[in-house]
């Protein structure tokens, strides 16, 4: 059973309304289902819009617990070979953010929750009151922006907040003590962990240093941690859920769909990769 | 004292998270050193004994003939290396060693940047690795085989459209990866803060040298300065020391392509709107959904669809003022300035010559104007060539 966007209102104190402010859905969605959740990421627009519901479908289908689409941006620089690929598939089919939050609106009418990858420029282009009225309107609980690091976010975060939606900060292995103290302070719905230095894309190890580095986390925030940029395998996926609130996967199940002969093919390789991924992500704290 | 981080609204730090820390590191080391009497002298050593300062202040006497006023040129095309990009260069090399940093990366779009930065990695025994796009690397040859003979290791962009803003991309995602390790040199008074600021402060030399040898030749402050702007480090560098002095008139000439009107120029303060690019808020060509849009020049070092935020800052305080030449214009100074005398401009350069004789220009009889030259048209006698044979046939 996949968690279902929150309606109503908890009971007790929590993260979900750490630091008196409104509540976070998106934080009630981890609350809710009280273990670590699955969060496959694609690329809106990818193979097609109608790659992309197919992809929908079979994530929630597979155990994905949050959908994270991303809205496809010429100059992604957070991002590696496979996403920056992805992305210009999409563009140059003329994948527009308006098909995107299409895309965000067809999964949330499927129950999912669901969060948006979207850089800076995106959102600044029809202005920050626009695109999160139209976040609120498709249903997102979520945007992450992969270029506004906690310095710069206090604007979006406002708009976003009378949106009834959360501004994702992201922290790094190489955020000092003090910087983390600012995201943690500043951070709504989760914190999306950088797991390695460097850009998003299949690597061959988990960090050592992750459990560490979530530590460090967990002195000053109860919001939960999510952690993404680099899971490739789903005993990967469980490795980081042992020390995590959830597990985001992105760059691996679009390159499964790449490497693909056919979009059947890939559809059969993502579900089978999620299945497992789940399955790992789920036992992690258990045993 | 702390370095602003914006100019008016422009500049900032839209950058990941992982490299805050790193653009902090590299902002207290500039904020230690930028006055350290041991780094200015060594770096003063440098911009004389090794990349040649100060650059002459010429009067050319043939062109001013021909425009009709007195015009100086700021021979930055006779800097070691063949344009202004050896200041920067030699500045931000010599924080990279006092950072400890083993590893240089730098991106480049017509190849000037990455020569000066291969050259001073050279001087510094340190290993140098240059993004450069599949474009502009067929584009500039040259450039990218004097690189490879001063030791730096040339990487190909294939990602996007292949030119600078892509390079630049590919140099940011290395540094993101490579942050403990690496030094990144910008080349431009783009990128997130410090950059700009940095940047800009090494470029200063110019305008410090050409207000000097302007009062001395002249015994007076020039009417006007003008410098060709792509993302404006040459500009900046000229301009900043005469801000402050109200009777000098300041203008940037973009990049105007095929014209404003087709589409295929690099006239970002023109025709651009607000946005982000490399971690900057600037001036940006893009569409309505925030796309990034390709520039085009005829000039590769003008090929860039963004603009220094301080730049984007002077021109809604009005001090400076913007306006654009075509690449057909740029051409035609090129030749013209050859022939009268005997200097063959880059492209980039190019431009600012255009603007002398083109019908807006307000300057006349008894005016004295400083262009700055920034850099030599070696570079550029292929793709000259081809396009005025094509003119030809």
């Amino acid at each position: 059973m996949n968690p279902r966007v929150p309606e109503g209102k908890s009971a007790k104190p929590s993260a979900a309304a750490a630091g008196g402010e409104a509540e976070s859905r998106l934080a009630q969605v981890f609350e809710l289902a009280g273990r670590p959740l699955l969060i496959p990421y694609l690329t809106g627009g990818y193979p097609s819009l109608e790659g992309s519901r197919a992809l929908i479908d079979r994530y929630l289908e597979s155990g994905a617990d949050i959908v994270e689409i991303g809205v496809p941006f010429s100059d992604p620089l957070a991002d590696g070979p496979t996403i920056q690929a992805t992305s210009q598939v999409a563009l140059r089919a003329g994948i527009t953010p308006r098909d995107v939050f299409q895309l965000a609106a067809y999964a949330t009418g499927r129950g999912a929750p669901v969060v948006l990858l979207a850089y800076l420029n995106t959102i600044l282009a029809r202005t920050p009151e626009v695109f999160f009225e139209r976040c609120r309107d498709s249903g997102v609980l979520g945007v992450v922006v992969p270029d506004v690091p906690v310095d710069e976010a206090q604007e979006l975060q406002s708009v976003a907040r009378a949106n009834g939606v959360d501004v994702v900060l992201l922290a790094a292995p190489t955020s000092t003590d003090q910087r983390l103290d600012r995201i943690a302070a500043s951070a709504s719905g989760f914190i999306y962990c950088v797991s390695v230095t460097g850009v998003t894309g299949a690597r061959s190890a988990v960090s050592a240093d992750l459990p560490g580095f979530l530590r460090r986390l967990r002195d000053r925030t109860a919001l939960p941690l999510a952690v993404g940029f680099g899971i490739s395998t789903p005993e990967q996926a469980g490795e980081v859920a042992k020390s995590a609130d959830g597990a985001i996967i992105g760059s691996r199940l679009m390159s499964l769909m790449q490497e693909a002969s056919s979009e059947e093919a890939g559809l059969e390789a993502v579900g089978e990769f999620l299945s497992a991924a789940a399955d790992a992500v789920r036992k992690a704290r258990s045993g | 004292m702390t370095l602003s981080q914006r100019f008016g609204p422009y500049g900032g730090r839209y950058v990941p998270e992982t490299l805050i820390p790193a653009l902090d590191e590299l902002e207290q080391a500039y904020e230690r050193y930028r006055e350290d009497p041991e780094f200015v002298a060594e770096l003063a050593e440098l911009q004389r004994d090794y990349a040649g300062r100060p650059t002459p202040l010429y009067r050319a006497r043939r062109l001013s003939e021909k425009v009709g006023f007195r015009v100086y040129l700021k021979r930055e095309d006779l800097a070691h290396t063949g344009a202004h990009k050896i200041n920067n260069t030699l500045g931000q090399i010599l924080l990279a060693t006092r950072m400890g940093k083993r590893r240089i990366i730098a991106e480049t779009g017509a190849g000037q940047h990455g020569v000066a930065t291969a050259t001073v990695a050279a001087l510094a025994g340190l290993e140098c690795h240059v993004y450069m796009g599949e474009e502009d690397i067929r584009r500039q040859e040259l450039n990218v085989i004097r690189m490879r003979l001063l030791g730096a290791e040339v990487i190909p962009v294939t990602s996007g459209s292949g030119t600078l803003k892509d390079a630049t991309n590919e140099a940011i995602r290395d540094w993101v990866t490579n942050v403990g390790t690496t030094y990144y040199i910008i080349g431009s008074v783009v990128g997130p803060a410090p950059y700009p600021t940095i940047v800009r402060d090494f470029q200063t030399v110019m305008g410090v040298e050409a207000r000097e040898q302007i009062l001395e030749k002249e015994g007076r402050l020039p009417d006007a300065v003008i410098a060709c702007v792509g993302a404006g480090s040459n500009a900046i560098g000229i301009f900043h020391p005469f801000l402050e002095e109200e009777d000098v008139r300041l203008i940037g000439v973009e990049a105007g392509g095929y014209g404003l009107d087709s589409g295929k120029h690099g006239a970002s303060l023109a025709l651009g709107a607000l946005g982000i690019l490399h971690g900057s808020y600037s001036y940006v060509l893009q569409d309505e959904d925030g796309q990034i849009q390709e520039a085009h020049s005829i000039s590769a070092g003008l090929d860039y669809p963004s603009v220094g935020p301080e730049h984007a800052f002077l021109r809604d305080s009005g001090r400076v003022a913007y306006t654009s030449v075509t690449d057909d214009q740029a051409l035609e100074a090129f030749t013209m300035l050859s022939r009268l005398e005997g200097i063959i401009p880059a492209l980039e350069s190019a431009h600012a010559i255009a603007y002398l004789s083109s019908p807006e220009c307000p300057f006349g009889e008894g005016d004295v104007v400083i262009l700055n030259l920034s850099g030599r048209g070696d570079k550029d006698v292929y793709s000259v060539a081809a396009a005025l044979d094509m003119e030809a046939v």
